[in-house]
């Protein structure tokens, strides 16, 4: 096999591809054939390396030096600095050097050093366009080892014991969910993998796609075998037209290596996956819409019972599964639940992945254990807040998580302490704001989207939604009064209480926590001042509001 | 074991991994190509190891490069730090950079007995 001394690996993530990583890599590719290296150096095009913030980036090994904010002119230097004479290139670097001018490696960097990466082992390693790399990296060892040495049920109970939760949204015990599509009754079971993602500020299971496609064959696969399934579907979102590429070319190159088709890897299982783009509203994410959507409807949510597992798409069991949740199943029946349990908290087992947006200085894509506190990604790992402003609020779980104040940046993440807070893991979103934004008026956003994305089909989220972004409105104005507060108080919970899905269940969530949270200062706007200066009083705002 | 075999052969069929994606190999080669090395052949001698390496398919072993060491009179220069230890070898030629691998990996056939 071919020796290179060098290995460039650029980000082609969505992050960075906005930022222009294309020409970066065709400059480094050009410069390196003009210095006559290309026999030496190996320029690979991998996933998402973390610091979106900070593409089009780029990590050079051996030494595992990362290089950000690039232009196609920095990357001249780069190759004939670094890749040619093995000098480092430190205005483009962005990681500190030791006394002696040595690089202290990535992974020992604030940003990754409190990170664990289990769902992201291999994003930003390798080449995610080559099964070759998956492969070679130990890919499909845990599907391979689950064909010879385990029983379906083997898996789910390896499942189950790892105490893995749904990592999109409702943190449902996986094992669980196979375990009821295993037992229910039916002809033919499906496996379908939910990248719809139409959280606004979560790209979590985007990058997970693009990064690492064969891993959610794999986990696809496994979910499989272990609930008697020869059928998969991956329904992504139809924006993402590079998870949505990447994801067919492995299902293709797993087809041609016998990894996934009739009898896989000489055994008697037999599985198959395909893509179905996703149609386009935030709803789709939610698996009974999702479904409906797969099948050729509109894509309005199911009354449940029954639920997907029973009765799902075509009315045959089906086991809905989030991107992430997927891409933890081959580790764990690689290393085993103990091994995953001594990951995480007690209840929440594991990692989270999470995307950190907002007033951060280190937004990006992170990978840490379930527990961790919110001062330690935003402080350690999300390097604080800029241009030297305080932190005001976190909303954890996207836009239909709650809002938490500065009091509960030491309580642990996970599924149950967020939820007893009023908030949620939710989908990994983490929007992080500085002082200078005002409560009432980013709930009025959020409530906004909801009042967008509601599908119409139920009374108390088509007609609640507006009703209270139009509330809100008038707090905002200061023309709210407490009899105002009290009927939001109202509307919120006969939405949570009546609405059909968890959309118009959860769309009260950031409302609720904020008056819980934030009262003083939404007090402040009834009283006709608004203590950030972000809304709009008096007559002039009057008319906003109607 | 069918299907662990099986994966097997395919793992081999694609090429092992060179594992040099991580800044953490045990065994590095590093060879001065400040102006005065490069003057004195040190790309020849780069490219040496490399074929070198390719050849004897000798794993887990990064190659790098550092500017001027200071002993310009006695390049090119190649150091080799393996299990902690280093060795700095003086006026390396191609050939002598072959040998040097050669020697890297028969110690390290050694050390795997
Ligand atoms: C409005 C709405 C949107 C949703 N969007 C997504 C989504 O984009 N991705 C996702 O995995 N789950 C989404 N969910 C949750 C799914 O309904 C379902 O619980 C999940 O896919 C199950 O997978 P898990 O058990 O692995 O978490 C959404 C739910 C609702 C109510
Ligand atoms: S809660 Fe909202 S999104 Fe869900 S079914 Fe009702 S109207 Fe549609
Ligand atoms: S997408 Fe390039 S670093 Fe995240
Ligand atoms: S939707 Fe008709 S009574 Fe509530």
């Amino acid at each position: 096999m071919k020796y290179y001394r060098a290995h460039v690996l650029i980000c082609s993530g969505s992050n960075c591809a906005i930022k222009g990583c294309r020409s970066v890599k065709q400059a480094c590719e050009q410069e390196i054939i003009r210095h006559g290296l290309q026999g030496e150096v190996q320029v690979v095009d991998t996933g998402c390396l973390g610091l979106c913030d900070q593409g089009p980036a780029l990590v050079v090994y051996p030494e595992g030096v990362m290089y950000g904010r690039l232009t196609p002119s920095d990357v001249l230097e780069i190759v004939s600095e670094h890749l040619l004479k093995g000098r480092l290139v430190h205005r483009l670097m962005q990681q500190p050097t030791g006394p002696a001018g040595e690089v202290s490696p990535l992974s020992m960097t604030p940003f990754f050093q409190k990170q664990k990466r289990v769902v992201l082992k291999n994003c930003g390693l390798i080449d995610p366009e080559r099964i070759e790399d998956y492969v070679r990296a130990g890919g499909y060892t845990a599907l391979a080892t689950a064909l010879d040495v385990m029983t379906p049920e083997s898996v789910i109970a390896e499942i189950t014991q790892s105490g893995l939760r749904g990592r999109g949204g409702a943190g449902f015990p996986t094992g669980r969910k196979w375990e009821y599509t295993r037992v229910a009754a039916g002809q033919q079971k499906y496996v379908i993998c939910n990248a719809d993602e139409g959280e606004p500020g979560t790209f979590k299971d985007r990058l997970i796609l693009e990064g690492d496609p064969h891993l959610i064959v794999e986990g696809m696969a496994l979910a499989g075998y272990a609930i008697g399934a020869t059928r998969g579907i991956v329904y992504i979102r139809g924006e993402y037209e590079l998870s949505i590429h990447r994801m067919e070319q492995a299902i293709r190159q797993a087809r041609e290596n016998g990894l996934l088709g009739e009898g896989i890897l000489s055994s008697a299982f037999s599985f198959d996956l395909e893509v179905c783009a996703g149609a386009g509203a935030y709803v789709c994410g939610e698996e009974t819409a999702l479904i409906e959507s797969i099948e050729g409807n509109r894509g309005e949510p199911r009354f449940k019972p029954p639920y997907p597992v029973e009765k799902g798409l075509w009315g045959q069991p089906t086991s809905v599964n989030n991107v992430e949740t997927l891409a933890n199943v081959p580790s764990i029946i690689e290393q085993g639940a103990l091994w995953y349990r001594s990951l995480g908290t007690p209840s929440s087992p594991g990692t989270k992945v999470f995307t950190l947006t907002g007033n951060i200085v280190n937004s990006g894509l992170i990978e840490v254990p379930m527990g961790i506190t919110l001062r330690e990604v935003i402080y350690e790992i999300g390097g604080g807040i800029p241009e030297g402003k305080q932190f005001k609020m976190a909303q954890t779980g996207g836009t239909s998580g709650g809002c938490l104040a500065a009091a509960h940046l030491d309580i642990p993440m996970d599924y149950d302490s967020l939820q007893s807070h009023g908030s949620s893991l939710g989908s990994g979103a983490l929007l992080i704001m500085d002082d200078t934004h005002c409560i009432v008026d980013l709930t009025r956003c959020f409530l906004k989207f909801f009042v967008h994305e509601s599908c119409g089909q139920c009374t108390p989220c088509r007609e609640g939604a507006p009703a209270l972004y139009h509330l809100l409105g008038k707090v905002s104005a200061g023309a709210g009064g407490h009899a105002d507060i009290q009927l939001i108080n109202r509307l919120s919970r006969t939405m949570q209480s009546s609405s059909l899905c968890a959309l118009g269940q959860t769309a009260p969530v950031p409302v609720l926590s904020a008056l819980q949270h934030f009262w003083p200062e939404i007090e402040a706007h009834l009283n006709g001042r608004c203590p950030a200066n972000k809304c709009v009083m008096g007559k002039a705002a009057g008319k906003i509001a109607n | 074991m069918k299907s662990l075999q099986e994966l097997k052969a395919m793992r081999e069929r694609m090429g092992e991994s060179k594992g040099i994606r991580t800044s953490a190999s045990p065994t590095k080669i590093t060879v001065a190509m400040g102006t005065c090395g490069i003057a004195a052949g040190a790309r020849s001698v780069l490219l040496a190891i490399m074929g070198e390496l390719a050849e004897t398919g000798l794993r887990d072993t990064a190659v790098t490069q550092t500017g001027c060491l200071g002993i310009c009179e006695r390049e090119p220069l190649v150091e080799v730090v393996h299990q902690g230890h280093t060795t700095l070898y003086a006026y390396v030629n191609a050939e002598r950079a072959r040998q040097i691998v050669r020697d890297l990996l028969s110690t390290a056939e050694k050390e795997e007995k």
